[in-house]
């Protein structure tokens, strides 16, 4: 049985860790390469690297990353963050990244969502997209959820996916950093009316949230950051949990 | 004993070599002839689109010598796929190593397949001290069919191939390169059958 994926996420500036509180005020959570290995022997199903430099040379500095991280780690990864164009794709890919993950550069031209596809196959295109509520529509939103767009998250979902994104990572802004559950009727919405994978992300702050998300929410993965990184939650430890609550999992 | 990935431009074969070396072999990464004929081992990878892999495969003049070789070769994913008949994806006529047709998963389940799933009923020795119901990472939208050659099976909606086994020609669905250390063990019997 296709068990539900635990994920925890890396935020990366400038070749470090990094998690934000709201995306704001960023703390160090350690090296990478290290932490994608302890991971991975923790029992995390996959990894996913964000990163948020925004310096000349991060393009280099990310590919190298990720080359580090191929060397090192037996569990798929996808890196995040900033990929604008096909050729930052395949280099990621060549380096050893199983997915990219792209995001406000597929609202400002979302061909480009296409071009990926048609060049490196759905399977690996995993669209992310930020929302939060406003007057109770969700809205799509940039910038690591700064600059809101007119785009809904339900129309833009669809369109991601018709477009050949082969999985979706929805975060909540109304969530993230809350710790108080995930977005869980959205994201139940969007795994009804889409026929492609969703993996939820933000607000992650206890075992049962993840229990919610997967049985409420119907998410096919669960992302997290912070309760990863400072131990609150271990995921050895939440995955015997899932799977008392009979939600299949990788033990 | 030399290891040769073959490199026709369509495959994540980074991470292939990586995790040969962590198993403490190397692996050479080519694409001519002479090179992949006298390799104690092939492995022939495949990440993409099936028809402009195989355009790929075409345009090396590979597409007639992965069938001839005579030593052990691992097809991996989308190379397990094009080393069968036909695949739905992009009409693409195959290998023909492996008589099966390659479909399309229907929309009863999410396409792709992304993750971890089990396999079972294990016959070959790639699997040699792996337990039935282990886990793999799959990521695909088209399955091969049970056929004669099925060395394992998997469910996704229904139960498909995700290992075949004939004469010298082996191929996974998963890609061992990222399952963690069952992978590992399963491509460490490759390169010591």
């Amino acid at each position: 049985m296709l068990t539900k994926r635990i994920i925890p996420c890396l935020d990366i500036k400038n070749g470090r860790t990094v998690k934000g509180v709201n995306f704001v005020d960023l703390r160090d959570a350690g090296d990478p390469v290290e932490l994608a290995d302890i991971y991975s022997k923790a029992g995390a199903d996959e990894l996913v690297f964000l990163d948020i430099s925004a310096t000349e040379e991060r393009r280099k500095t990310l590919a190298n990353l990720v080359l580090r991280v191929a060397e090192k780690v037996n569990i798929p990864f996808t890196v995040g963050g900033g990929i604008s164009s096909v050729e930052d794709v395949d280099i990621l890919l060549q380096n050893g990244a199983d997915k990219v993950s792209v995001n406000s550069s597929a609202v400002k031209n979302p061909q480009l969502i296409n071009d990926l596809a048609a060049k490196f196959g759905s399977q690996c295109i995993t669209v992310a997209i930020d929302a939060k509520q406003i007057e109770g529509e969700w809205i799509v939103h940039l910038v690591g959820g700064k600059v809101p767009t007119q785009l809904n998250l339900f129309d833009w979902a669809k369109e991601v996916e018709q477009r050949g994104a082969g999985e979706i990572l929805f975060t909540s802004m109304d969530n993230d950093g809350t710790k108080d559950g995930f977005a869980n009727r959205a994201l139940a919405r969007l795994s009804s009316e889409l026929n492609i994978p969703i993996i939820a992300s933000g607000g992650a702050g206890n075992s049962k949230h993840f229990v919610d998300t997967f049985v409420q929410g119907k998410a096919d993965a669960a992302l997290a950051a912070s309760v990863f990184h400072f131990k609150e939650i271990e995921i050895q430890d939440l995955k015997k949990e899932l799977q008392d609550k009979n939600i299949p999992v990788r033990l | 004993m030399k290891i040769v990935i073959i490199n026709y431009g369509a495959g994540n074969i980074q991470s292939i070599k990586f995790a040969i070396q962590r198993l403490g072999y190397d692996a050479i990464l080519s694409n001519d002839p002479k090179e992949i004929e006298s390799a104690d081992k092939v492995i022939f990878p495949g990440v993409g689109e099936a028809s402009s892999a195989m355009k790929k495969l075409k345009d090396s003049g590979l597409d007639a010598l992965v069938p001839k070789l005579k030593q052990p070769v691992l097809g991996i994913c989308l190379g397990m796929q094009l080393m069968c008949n036909h695949t739905e994806e992009g009409d693409t006529t195959g290998l023909g190593i492996f008589d099966v047709d390659v479909l399309r998963f229907d929309t009863t389940v999410k396409v792709p397949q992304i993750g971890w799933n089990q396999i079972t009923s294990l016959t070959s020795p790639l699997f040699k001290g792996i337990n039935e119901k282990e886990y793999i990472y799959l990521v695909h939208s088209y399955y091969a069919p049970l056929t004669k050659d099925t060395v394992a099976k998997t469910d996704y909606g229904i139960a498909y191939s995700t290992a075949f086994h004939k004469d010298n020609f082996y191929g996974t669905q998963f890609h061992p390169e990222k399952s963690s250390v069952v992978g590992e063990k399963i491509l460490k019997n490759f390169l010591e059958l």
